[in-house]
This record gives structure tokens, C-alpha cells and sequence, in this order.
């Protein structure tokens, strides 16, 4: 795939074609990746306004506070960033089993047990210097999120279990486990409306970007999504995932370690759902309990597909989307409509994304003349 | 306990008053399932059906007051969501698992938003058939009060077996999912059929869901299905696409869902979030023993993508 970064493909695509007529042909790929999913967006924000239409709503207050609510002001931006920061490493989680063509929707889970993990690890060390409990909870959570996506892959390949289906069980059981521990072993007897855990302590919590509220998880995000960018376009690593990923009988013949591939691939895509568990807890609620099932595994699933599965592309879809996010609040204030307004926008969106499938090499403009 | 008469029988007997009451909806949703995935498709979306039918099941009853009206809304409703299902597969290259994954998510996001009036009113029921009569012990009684979608369940599931067997359109549905071209060679459009059977599947999904919100639990709220519509899904499989087996399956299910609720009513409550998981740490368990990288799975239909 030439993949170039989406913002800078589309402000070279406006102003091109005029003095380069070939142009179209080498980059119509690349173009149709920013444009099609493009359109689908705006196809899904038109049915969406009609759906508000219904409801007695005017949809141009709906798309005004849309827009306002996630990038209006300042407050808003930070706002929409802080929820893009977990939804960039839960796209991640779909995105990188997706290079071997594994479809895993089990974020939600991976991102509980890291956020799980991360605590433990946290409150097993109090008293240690905050780097150090730190370090400790992001690794923690990295290899809690990361073993239990791990576990699909491998039951995928040792078992041939579906690993959509087992990885989307995985998610309930995960979040059993979250409340059994919560409400028992690991609760503080302090927290009674809301079972929890204990609070990680105000010294260890990873804090925010000097000069914003928006925390470092953020930087986490991009990091992981550059970093999985690179593992899987500019390595040998990555290379051998995609050919296993296009050819399974091929990667086999020429010797590819297949199950090495998964389990690798599986343990990272885990890792990065762990981390933005860690995340939530380290910068957000500074303890574990059930608020940290916030649908952040869902929607980052709805993430990957818009980024066409593109680690760098998710960076720009999740802002987006934690921007729609974000606008949910106003929506409830100002609109009056309910909370779960964003989930049906999300819908909507996800299944034009899917269908605007069909259109991809099918554009007339951007064929060439062959 | 409480009810010294009969004290630890009670598990037992909330199991098996579980596996009548609980099994309803896993019953419904792999039966549709199964007609879906033998015409060689996949849905992946029943989970959101499933909450959607719950949702207009209650709406419905509650407007005009007929519970039966409702169930009928919530067929109405999962065949629509199965209509849609299998529109946007028809398209060249669209995947059938992806968009049943976005019809979940849009399923349960359009059921939480048209159903938030709905959670303070009271809508009327289905009743129950007491065949609990002859008995004193209030728990026999609870256990065998059975609902009528139930009974229909159990009997569709060997009509379905018969008719998948024996009639016209059962073979047409195996056909398309054996061998789309085998199936375009006798000149039927197998997108056409699929459409069918993926409404079919939807329609009994969302009398699933009506069960529900009408009956067991009897209310609606958002946290109504977690999980119950995939659960069903991979019973499927596990069933071998077999309408009987899915019978079976989904009283054990339906008992092993009602373990937890069983235990917390003698007193044990330590492990009740574990206990409720039960049923999806028992699918995962028992795909884990009946699945093999080796072979695909006997009787899993040849146009699957699931179990390629």
C-alpha cells in the first residue's frame, strides 16, 4: 500500500492533478482511501441529522453543536483528545491481528484486565518512588491486555476457535473478572455507593501535558500507533505478517512461523488495549472499577475499520471520533437527546464505512483510461 | 435457609426453572442463526437484534397494551435489522462478519436511544402457563411456570430439522449454503435467498429479544442482553447447525446462565459475577473441545466464513 499521511495525501490530491495528468493514476489508491471513507462520514452525518429530524430536533443545531462540542473551543479539543488517547491504542487492538486477517473485537476485554493488572501492580508497589510504579503498572498492564488477546490468537491457531467470536466472550468474562475482584479481594472498604479499588495514590498518576489538561496517555497513543506504523510496513516482521496475513498456504511454504506471527501479533494488538486500560486508571479514575467499561474497546473497533486497519490513519480517525464523542454532553444538554445519541451515530457510521466497500476501484475519475 | 422444607434443592430446581425460563432467548437467536448460517452467511449482528426486539417488544406493549402485539413488533423489528444485514453484504466485497459487528453496535445504540422513555413505565406482559399445579412447594412452582414463546420454541426446533431435511426451501437453504453455484446453476439467486433466511434469522432473534423485556427479565433497561445474542451465535456452531442440538444446548445454557441467581438465593454470593459469566466461560470451554485447527467442523456449511 503507498501510504502516505491521509492529511497531506488529500492536500496534495486538491491541488495536483491540474499540473501532473498521471497523477491520478499513481495516487487514485491512495486518494480513494481518504475519500471514500470520507464520504461515507458525511453520507452517515446526513442519515444521522434526518434520524434527529424525527425526533423533533433541527439538524443544523445538531451538527453545530457536533461541531462545537468537539472542536468549538479549546475546552472542547482537550476533551476530544483525552478520549482520542485510549480509542488510538483500541483501534490498535483490531488493527494490527487485522494485517493477518484475523478479525478481533475483544478490546473492551484487554483494556479491563491491563487497567486490572495495572492497579495491581500499582498497589503492590505503594511506597516505591512514582517513576518506578509507573514503569511497573505500564508494563503490567501492557502484558495483562496483552496474554489475554494472546489467548484468542492461540486459541485461533492451536484450536481453530473462531477468534471474533472468543475474543467478543472474552470481553463479559473479563469484565466478570473485573467485578468479582472489585467487589471482593481487591475492594476498599471506603468505596460503598461505587465498589473500587484503592485509589493508586495522587503521586503516581501520570499527570498531563504542561500546559493542557490533556494527559500523556495521548502521547502513549501516537507513540504505539507510529511505532506499530513502522513494525508492520518498514520491518522484516511486519512483512512476514502481511504475507501471512494476504496468503496463509504461502507464508507456510516459504517457512513462515505462522503461530509465532499470531501470538506476537496478538500479544502486541493486547498490549496496546492493556495500555490504554493502564491509561484510564493512571490519568482518569486513579482507581479500577466498573466506570472503566466505558465502551472505549467498542467504539476503537468502529476506529480501526474507518482507518482502513492503518495504524498511522487511526491517529487522525480517533481524534475524530473522541470529538463525537466528546459532543455527546452538549448534545444531552442542549438537545435534549439522549446519551445514547454518539452509540447511534456510531452505528450508522460503521455500517456506511463497511459499505462504502463496494466502491473501492470503482470510481470512474480515478481509474486512469486503461 | 430460609425455606428449611427444601433447603439445597433449591439450586437444582433454580437450574432447572432456569433452563425452561433462561433458555428462551438462546433457544430463538440460534435457531434464526442456524437458518442464516446454513444459507451460508453469517450474522453477527443478532446481539443487537436481540435488544432491539427486547426494546420495541416493550414499546409496543406498553402503547397499546397487547403483549403479543409486541413480540409481534420485535419479529418485525429483527427481520428489518436482518433485511439491512444482508443488504449491505450483497454489495461486492463487503464482509458478512464486520457488518455484523456494526449492526450490534448500531442495534444496541439505536435500542438505548429510542428505549430511554421506556425504562420508567410498566408495559404489560405474557403470561404464564402454571404446570407447576400439583405441587406445594412454591419453588416447584416457579420452576414450572413456563411461558407460551417457549413451548413454541421447543416445537420449531423439530419442525426445523424436518423442514431442512424435506422441503423446498430447506434444501434451497442448504444449497445456497453448500455451493452458491450450484445453487445459481439451477437459476436461483442465492443473495435472494440469503436475504430471506437473514430475515427469517432476524425475525426469530427479535422474538428472542421480546422474551426479554416481556417476560424473564420482564423489564426493560440497557444491561438487559450482555451478551446472550453472541453466546447464542457460537452455540450454533457448536451445535453443528443442527436445530435439535440447538435445543439442547440452549436448556444447558439457559441452566448454567441461572446458576449464579440460584446460588446468591441459598446464600452464596462470594463468586456471583463468576457464576453469571458461567455461560460464557462454558461456550468458550466447549469451543475450545469441540473446534480443531485440522479439520473444518462436520456439518458447518461449505459458503461459511467463519470456518474457513
Amino acid at each position: 500500500m503507498t501510504t502516505e499521511a491521509a492529511d497531506s495525501a488529500e492536500a496534495v490530491g486538491i491541488i495536483a492533478p491540474a499540473a501532473d495528468p498521471g497523477f491520478l493514476q499513481r495516487h487514485g489508491g491512495t486518494i480513494e482511501y481518504v475519500l471514500i471513507p470520507g464520504a461515507a462520514l458525511v453520507a452517515a452525518l446526513a442519515v444521522f441529522g434526518i434520524f434527529v429530524m424525527l425526533s423533533g430536533k433541527d439538524p443544523l443545531d445538531l451538527y453545530f453543536y457536533m461541531y462545537y462540542g468537539a472542536f468549538g473551543t479549546w475546552f472542547s479539543w482537550q476533551n476530544t483528545l483525552t478520549r482520542a488517547a485510549p480509542l488510538i491504542l483500541t483501534a490498535l487492538c483490531t488493527a494490527l491481528p487485522a494485517q493477518l486477517g484475523m478479525v478481533i473485537i475483544g478490546g473492551e476485554g484487554a483494556l479491563l484486565i491491563g487497567a486490572l493488572t495495572a492497579t495491581s501492580a500499582a498497589l503492590a508497589l505503594q511506597g516505591l518512588p512514582p517513576l518506578v510504579i509507573q514503569i511497573a503498572m505500564v508494563c503490567a498492564g501492557v502484558i495483562g491486555g496483552g496474554l489475554w488477546i494472546m489467548l484468542a490468537g492461540a486459541l485461533r491457531q492451536y484450536r481453530g476457535v473462531n477468534e471474533t467470536i472468543s475474543s467478543l466472550l472474552l470481553v463479559y468474562i473479563a469484565l466478570a473478572i473485573l467485578n468479582h475482584l472489585v467487589e471482593g479481594a481487591m475492594r476498599d472498604p471506603a468505596s460503598l455507593n461505587k465498589p473500587s479499588t484503592r485509589e493508586i495514590g495522587a503521586a503516581n498518576m501520570i499527570g498531563t501535558i504542561p500546559g493542557t489538561d490533556v494527559h500523556w496517555g495521548l502521547v502513549f497513543g501516537v507513540i504505539a500507533a507510529i511505532a506499530a506504523y513502522i513494525l508492520i510496513y518498514h520491518t522484516v516482521f511486519g512483512f512476514a505478517a502481511r504475507i501471512a496475513g494476504g496468503n496463509i498456504r504461502a507464508a507456510k511454504i516459504v517457512g513462515l512461523g505462522v503461530s509465532k506471527l499470531i501470538l506476537t501479533i496478538c500479544f502486541l494488538a493486547g498490549g496496546a488495549a492493556g495500555l490504554a486500560g493502564m491509561v484510564e486508571v493512571a490519568a482518569v479514575q486513579g482507581r479500577t472499577n466498573a466506570n472503566l467499561a466505558a465502551g472505549y474497546g467498542f467504539t476503537g473497533i468502529l476506529v480501526a475499520f474507518l482507518a482502513r486497519q492503518n495504524p498511522l490513519a487511526i491517529i487522525p480517525v480517533a481524534i475524530l471520533l473522541g470529538g463525537i464523542s466528546a459532543s455527546g454532553g452538549l448534545l444531552q444538554r442542549r438537545l435534549g437527546l439522549p446519551d445514547a445519541s454518539v452509540l447511534v451515530l456510531q452505528g450508522i457510521i460503521f455500517v456506511f464505512v463497511l459499505a462504502s466497500d463496494a466502491l473501492y476501484g470503482r470510481i470512474g475519475f480515478l481509474k486512469g483510461k486503461s | 435457609m430460609a425455606d428449611g422444607s427444601i433447603g439445597l434443592w433449591t439450586v437444582p430446581l433454580a437450574v432447572l426453572g432456569g433452563a425452561i425460563r433462561v433458555s428462551t432467548p438462546f433457544l430463538f437467536v440460534s435457531l434464526g442463526e442456524c437458518i442464516t448460517e446454513r444459507s451460508g452467511r453469517i450474522n453477527l449482528g443478532l446481539e443487537g437484534t436481540l435488544v432491539m426486539g427486547a426494546m420495541s417488544a416493550y414499546g409496543i406493549s406498553y402503547l397499546t397494551g397487547s403483549p403479543w402485539l409486541g413480540v409481534l413488533a420485535a419479529g418485525i423489528t429483527g427481520a428489518l435489522l436482518g433485511a439491512l444485514h444482508a443488504g449491505i453484504c450483497s454489495l461486492p466485497r463487503v464482509n458478512d462478519v464486520a457488518v455484523g459487528i456494526a449492526l450490534m453496535l448500531f442495534g444496541t445504540g439505536l435500542a438505548f436511544y429510542l428505549g430511554k422513555p421506556l425504562i420508567e413505565p410498566t408495559a404489560p406482559r405474557l403470561p404464564a402457563i402454571d404446570f407447576g399445579w400439583w405441587s406445594d412447594i412454591p419453588q416447584v412452582r416457579a420452576a414450572l411456570r413456563v411461558n407460551v414463546l417457549f413451548l413454541i420454541g421447543v416445537a420449531l426446533a423439530p419442525i426445523l430439522y424436518w423442514a431442512f431435511r424435506t422441503t423446498r426451501w430447506g434444501l434451497l437453504i442448504r444449497t445456497a449454503g453448500e455451493s452458491s453455484d450450484a445453487a445459481r446453476a439451477m437459476g436461483h439467486s442465492v443473495l435472494l435467498i440469503r436475504l430471506r433466511a437473514t430475515m427469517v434469522g432476524g425475525f426469530l432473534a427479535g422474538i428472542g429479544g421480546s422474551f426479554l423485556s416481556l417476560f424473564y427479565p420482564g423489564s426493560w433497561n440497557e444491561g438487559l442482553s450482555s451478551g446472550q445474542g453472541i453466546t447464542a451465535v457460537a452455540l450454533v456452531i457448536f451445535a453443528r447447525w443442527d436445530p435439535l442440538l440447538c435445543l439442547w444446548t440452549s436448556l444447558a445454557f439457559g441452566g448454567a446462565a441461572a446458576l449464579g441467581p440460584a446460588l446468591q438465593s441459598v446464600g452464596v454470593t462470594s463468586g456471583y459475577h463468576l457464576f453469571n459469566a458461567a455461560p460464557y466461560i462454558l461456550t468458550l470451554a466447549i469451543m475450545i473441545i469441540t473446534c480443531s485447527p485440522k479439520r473444518t467442523l462436520t456439518g458447518a456449511p461449505a459458503e461459511l466464513s467463519i470456518t474457513r
